[in-house]
């Protein structure tokens, strides 16, 4: 028996040796950080590989500053669901279609729309009718010329009733004759999409829009070639003759669940401004290991918007300075079911809204550097959104508006209320802070309620919460992108809140051509929005993310899409 | 013989019908679509998606469809990854978990037994205390913390194999480790225990009164009796490494069966769900009859047709 | 050396009743009474048991001890190391890990007991019934078995976590869906042997009922198996929790188990090693415990050692 207490304890040492040994040996290993992106590329795993070489090939450098080998390696977490441009839907998709399709436009680095497959084009004076000139030398990966019949197919193909999947339809609705022509049996021949010509393409709108050029930037407006894919219902699911594209770069490989991999296009008609030769997307989905990946020197790029940092790596990360940070549009919020008891009442909506320190939670929990939200429109839009329109953590006016409420309702004191959020790591940390600052600040018990993602939304959707959390990206930049989201009850609107006033304000946005007054317009909206308080705004999203030094002109756009198309990578 | 294959397969056949049911009823009980998404569909267009992938029929007609689909081994495509067919995800992610599978039976039973025999021979000496730390230590720790320990050590500190994903053999050497570590373990003390029994038994005694060396002893008559109660256990042990798949794969970013299975659960993408459930079930209720089979084969004084304490 | 003398009194038989003479002098050793002093001259195993012990008043009175709640966010406190005021230091949110640690025992453990105890009701009364009826009833139970034994059982746990609402119980009924099986084979085999055995004839010659039969004769004699089968449920249960945790499933905030705050902890491994430290460590230590006290537990019932 005795042997066996031995055993016990020294299995007990070890086991605590082997955990200090992968605790306390962290100092050695960051330092070692910087030396590694030379040191490991005699691994033998990696010698195989092209993303190794890029730093021991350096030294035969073109003398312009760019490194010889222009190999990037990226984590793009997961599978992307479709890389058919009218079919996909996700983020990851569209970090992958952004650089291997091009749109009319581009958004280049500026966050700005610039010219892309289409040379120029004009606009008529009541707005309503775009024509755009396509590039002579626009040209498909299989050396077919681009054509405004592309572009004229792609848009009706998304648009056909028989052609399930196409959740993004209506991105494309601002035409004429889209909606009708997807949900009412309309014929596509009266959608408003022309091509005159071999290289001339006429639009037709619904009402003048905006941000309609930003709009031909998306990939849902990509133009597909339609003498290979017409009747290859397939084409897309698998990188073949028929995966034909036209963008800075063509798709090499694709090992579904595991690898993209992207070259260079010599046949793009801006090829000089491409400098990366090889594009590696990886699909690591956990972001610990990728992290550690990046680390190690396996990729040049960890965080957003392709991937995601972990939170408890963010105060260290910047700590040492390496953490790059960036405005993106959008707003976390917690939206109030304005149906439910007591979030009917103005007033405890304005008491709950008050109640956060927003500040506390951007510093100490997402750590992210984020702006405290109180107001709709996030400050990459308009930057009277910094303001807002209320104190953050005004916890002496929150109680005085609670206590009204209350007299309002008629109750003594508030029964517990519920906060709903999707299962994960960052939403639950935030809404446990929230639970403690209400029941801090106002007095009230808050039970936690957490879902699965699709559940959740299926949840919300029913109207079964009180509060939940929820966020929004902007599509384009432009604010119409979220006051029109709570236009009209259902949709993305989980609140319930609805305000003819409102509505009308956006109707007649819709139609006002100088932007000043449109902005007006809009403006006056978001007003009427935050003095009804549906949701309580928390906070407006950044991008975090790090990258390698010699990583140059990779901008991460407020919109949360990467461009590759004027990266490169600097000598070192 | 042939009686007891039939009744085996019988019941495999009826267990799969169960776990075909079963899942059909989750999956419909589940709240949420798998059309859920950030950016709610249109209602219009929500409409056409539940009619294209006939979501529409009466409930027992999608039964019986996914029942026929079930049993030729066709899902249909995936809801997620639209146009993917449930059958290429499963073929191409499969070949991952395999291989990956192999390396850790291979690491678990060779070094299991190892372990176990040093532990027998040496027994209450060093070699055997050291021998069961490591089993006890494998069957301690939970695997997604052994693997984020051997990431640790292995990729990061020492910086001797790479951290994550599949490409070659380097690769495969920690997550085939970790994944094998619970089941080695168990393989270790098994085969301690048995090899103690046997090394104590009359026959062994008697070769080696006999004067055959030792060697031979342990190694031709002891070894071949003691291996029993491990081969008994490859049943289990293709289930521990299977399902211990869902988290080494993950953790090692390995486009496998058993991280797409995570993945189409929380997706809620049902054909994909089925297909790796079904294909999963499949697998392992096969693999275990094989075990059974092949134990009989060789011990014979077991009949096959007794079959309990095989888990 | 005392010389002794002898005398003629003691060749004499000695004048005792037959009663008398039958009397067992030396103490009378049961069945338990026989496996309590094998188990404790275990001492790995005895060991084993004041863990447990140990482990269950510190989940008790661990948070109360320390002065600090397992809830309490204080974002001001967060990630800090192991001080005089927080033992263990403080998590992402500044909540007490020392706290949340004896905390997470209680959920962890209260896991662990509850599965052994779903599967020790059904799988008992399942087996018993099987073994005792024998013929149909047997036929008919254990086939329903072997199907369901079939079933994969991660599989379904995970689909079922998945569907059903997230909580605690659904944790443990998930769990538990395909674990009495075993237990039921157990107990059916070793009812089976029972059946047949002199005493249980005994006892129905003089008119015992079935049910008396089971519950006062069967099912005690199985007891052993039974144990050991619990003892090495609990730490199972524990461990399949922390799996399920990692996947994101297992048990959500603000619960918190041991599996839950170390999958949590994971991504902190190179900067704050203390989250995942603590609860690791107890995991391990539990499974250690909860192991040997099993293998010592089947080590002093096994008849088959006396």
């Amino acid at each position: 028996m005795k042997w066996k207490s031995w055993s016990l304890l020294l299995t007990l040492l070890l086991a605590l040796g082997v955990l200090l040994a992968a605790c306390s040996g962290d100092e050695p290993a960051e330092s070692e950080d910087d030396g590694t992106e030379e040191g490991n590329t005699e691994e033998p795993a990696e010698s195989e590989d092209t993303e190794g070489t890029e730093e021991d090939t350096e030294a035969s450098a073109s003398g312009d500053g760019l490194a010889a080998d222009q190999t990037f390696d990226i984590n793009i977490r997961t599978e992307p669901p479709s890389l058919h441009p009218g079919l996909a839907s996700d983020t990851t998709s569209g970090a992958v279609l952004y650089q291997i399709f091009e749109g009319l436009m581009r958004i280049n680095q500026d966050g700005e729309v610039e010219e892309a497959m289409a040379e120029s084009y004009d606009v008529s004076d009541d707005l309503l009718t775009y024509t755009f000139h396509i590039r002579e030398d626009a040209v498909w990966s299989n050396g077919d010329p681009v054509t405004a019949g592309d572009f004229e197919y792609a848009w009706k193909w998304v648009l056909n009733p028989d052609n399930a999947d196409t959740d993004y339809a209506y991105q494309l609705y601002v035409i004429k004759g889209a909606q009708a022509a997807k949900e009412e049996g309309a014929s596509s021949d009266d959608i408003g999409v022309t091509a005159i010509d071999e290289k001339t393409l006429e639009v037709i709108l619904e009402q003048p829009t905006p941000y309609f050029l930003d709009l031909t930037a998306f990939y849902t407006y990509y133009p597909v070639n339609q003498k290979v894919v017409e009747g290859a219902t397939d084409w897309a699911l698998n990188v073949t003759d028929t995966y034909v594209t036209n963008g800075p770069f063509l798709i090499e490989s694709w090992a579904h669940k595991d690898q993209i991999v992207l070259k260079k296009n010599p046949e793009y008609w801006d090829a000089d401004t491409v400098k990366l030769e090889t594009i590696n997307m990886y699909m690591i989905d956990d972001e610990n290991t990728s992290l550690e990946m990046f680390n190690s020197g396996e990729l040049d790029w960890a965080g957003d918007p392709t991937d995601a940092l972990p939170l408890s790596a963010i105060p260290s990360l910047k700590a040492d300075g390496s953490l790059n940070i960036s405005p993106l549009a959008g707003v976390y919020y917690y939206a109030f079911n304005t149906e439910v008891e007591p979030f009917n009442n103005v007033n405890i909506r304005k008491a709950f809204a008050l109640a956060i320190n927003r500040e506390g939670i951007v510093q100490s929990v997402t750590q992210r550097e984020e702006i405290p939200a109180m107001a709709l429109v996030p400050p990459s839009i308009w930057e009277e959104s910094e303001e807002g329109y209320f104190k953050d953590n005004d916890v002496e006016t929150a109680k005085e508006y609670l206590a009204t409420g209350l007299e309002e309702l008629g109750l003594e004191e508030l029964p517990a209320i519920s906060l709903s959020y999707n299962t994960s790591e960052a939403h639950a940390a935030i809404a446990q802070a929230v639970q403690d600052m209400w029941r801090q600040n106002l007095g009230v018990e808050v039970t936690l309620n957490n879902e699965e993602w699709n559940v959740y939304l299926d949840s919300m959707s029913a109207g079964n919460f009180q509060t939940g959390r929820m966020g929004w990206l902007a599509d384009f930049n432009d604010a119409i992108n979220f006051i029109e989201l709570f236009q009209s009850v259902g949709g993305n609107n989980y609140t319930n809140w609805e305000s003819e006033e409102y509505s009308n304000l956006i109707e007649q946005s819709r139609t006002e051509t100088d932007p000043d007054a449109r902005k007006e317009i809009l403006r006056e909206a978001e007003a009427i929005f935050m003095e009804d308080l549906p949701i309580a705004p928390i906070y407006f999203y950044t991008n975090a993310w790090l990258s390698k030094d010699f990583v140059k002109d990779l901008e991460v756009s407020p919109l949360g899409g990467v461009q590759f198309k004027w990266a490169y990578l600097a000598e070192e | 013989m042939v009686k007891y294959l039939l009744k085996r397969i019988g019941y495999i056949i009826l267990s799969l019908f169960l776990i075909v049911t079963v899942t059909f009823i989750l999956m419909k009980a589940a709240p949420g679509g798998p059309f859920a998404s950030e950016r709610a569909l249109t209602p219009a267009i929500e409409a056409q998606m539940n009619e294209a992938y006939g979501f529409n029929d009466p409930i027992h007609e999608q039964y019986f469809t996914y029942l026929i689909n079930a049993f030729t081994f066709d899902f249909g495509p995936s809801f997620k990854y639209v146009g993917q067919e449930v059958t290429e995800i499963i073929g191409r992610s499969f070949p991952y978990s395999l291989i990956l599978g192999l390396e850790a039976i291979f690491i678990a039973i060779s070094f299991g037994v190892l372990l176990g025999v040093l532990a027998a021979v040496q027994h209450n000496k060093f070699g055997d205390y050291m021998a069961m730390v490591i089993a006890v230590l494998g069957i301690s720790v939970p695997s997604f913390i052994m693997a984020a320990v051997l990431q640790y050590i292995f990729a990061i500190y020492l910086q001797v194999l790479p951290i994550a994903r599949f490409e070659s053999f380097a690769h495969t050497i920690l997550p085939a480790i970790a994944l094998a570590t619970t089941p080695l373990a168990f393989i270790a003390r098994l085969m301690r225990s048995s090899m103690i029994d046997v090394l104590n038994r009359d026959y062994i005694k008697t070769a080696k009164s006999k004067g055959l060396s030792e060697r031979v002893v342990t190694y031709k008559h002891a070894l071949r009796n003691a291996i029993l109660p491990v081969v008994s256990y490859l049943g289990p042990l293709v289930v521990t490494i299977l399902t211990g798949s869902f988290v080494i794969e993950k953790i090692f970013g390995i486009p496998g069966l058993g991280s797409e299975f995570v993945v189409s659960v929380t997706n809620r993408d049902y054909t994909v769900i089925m297909g790796t459930t079904v294909f999963f079930s499949v697998l392992l209720l096969f693999s275990i009859l094989i075990v059974d089979l092949l134990y009989g084969l060789i011990d014979p004084r077991i009949k096959v047709t007794s079959k309990e304490g095989d888990k | 050396m005392e010389h002794r003398q002898l005398k003629k009194i003691d060749f004499e038989p000695l004048q005792l009743k037959q009663s008398e003479a039958e009397k067992i002098v030396g103490e009378s050793t049961s069945y338990w009474k026989d496996a309590w002093r094998r188990f404790r001259k275990n001492k790995l195993a005895f060991l084993g048991i004041v863990i447990i012990l140990l482990l269950g008043i510190m989940a008790i009175i661990g948070g109360p001890i320390s002065g600090q709640n397992y809830y309490e966010n204080r974002l001001l406190e967060a990630n800090q190391p192991p001080s005089a005021e927080h033992w263990f230091g403080t998590d992402n949110l500044g909540r007490d890990v020392f706290a949340r640690t004896w905390y997470g025992a209680q959920i962890s453990l209260f896991i662990g007991l509850m599965a052994a105890l779903i599967d020790l009701v059904i799988g008992v009364i399942w087996g018993a019934v099987a073994g005792f009826f024998g013929g149909k009833v047997d036929e008919i139970l254990m086939r329903i078995a072997d199907v369901l034994y079939g079933v994969p059982y991660l599989l379904v746990v995970i689909l079922l976590l998945v569907v059903l609402p997230q909580n605690l119980w659904t944790l443990i009924i998930a769990m538990t869906i395909t674990g009495w099986i075993n237990m039921a084979r157990i107990v059916r085999g070793q009812v089976i042997q029972l059946r047949s055995e002199e005493f249980v004839m005994a006892s129905r010659s003089l008119g015992a009922s079935n049910g008396r039969l089971l519950v006062r004769h069967l099912i005690p004699n199985t007891l052993g198996p039974i144990l050991v089968t619990l003892t090495l449920t609990i730490p199972s249960a524990i461990f399949t929790e922390s799996f399920l945790s990692f996947l994101g499933i297992g048990v959500q905030a603000p619960l918190a188990s041991w599996g839950t705050m170390s999958s949590d902890a994971l991504p902190a491994l190179q900067y704050y090693p203390n989250q995942l430290f603590f609860p690791a460590v107890f995991i391990c230590i539990t499974m250690l415990a909860f192991n040997v006290v099993g293998d010592g537990m089947r080590d002093a019932l096994d008849p088959n050692e006396r």
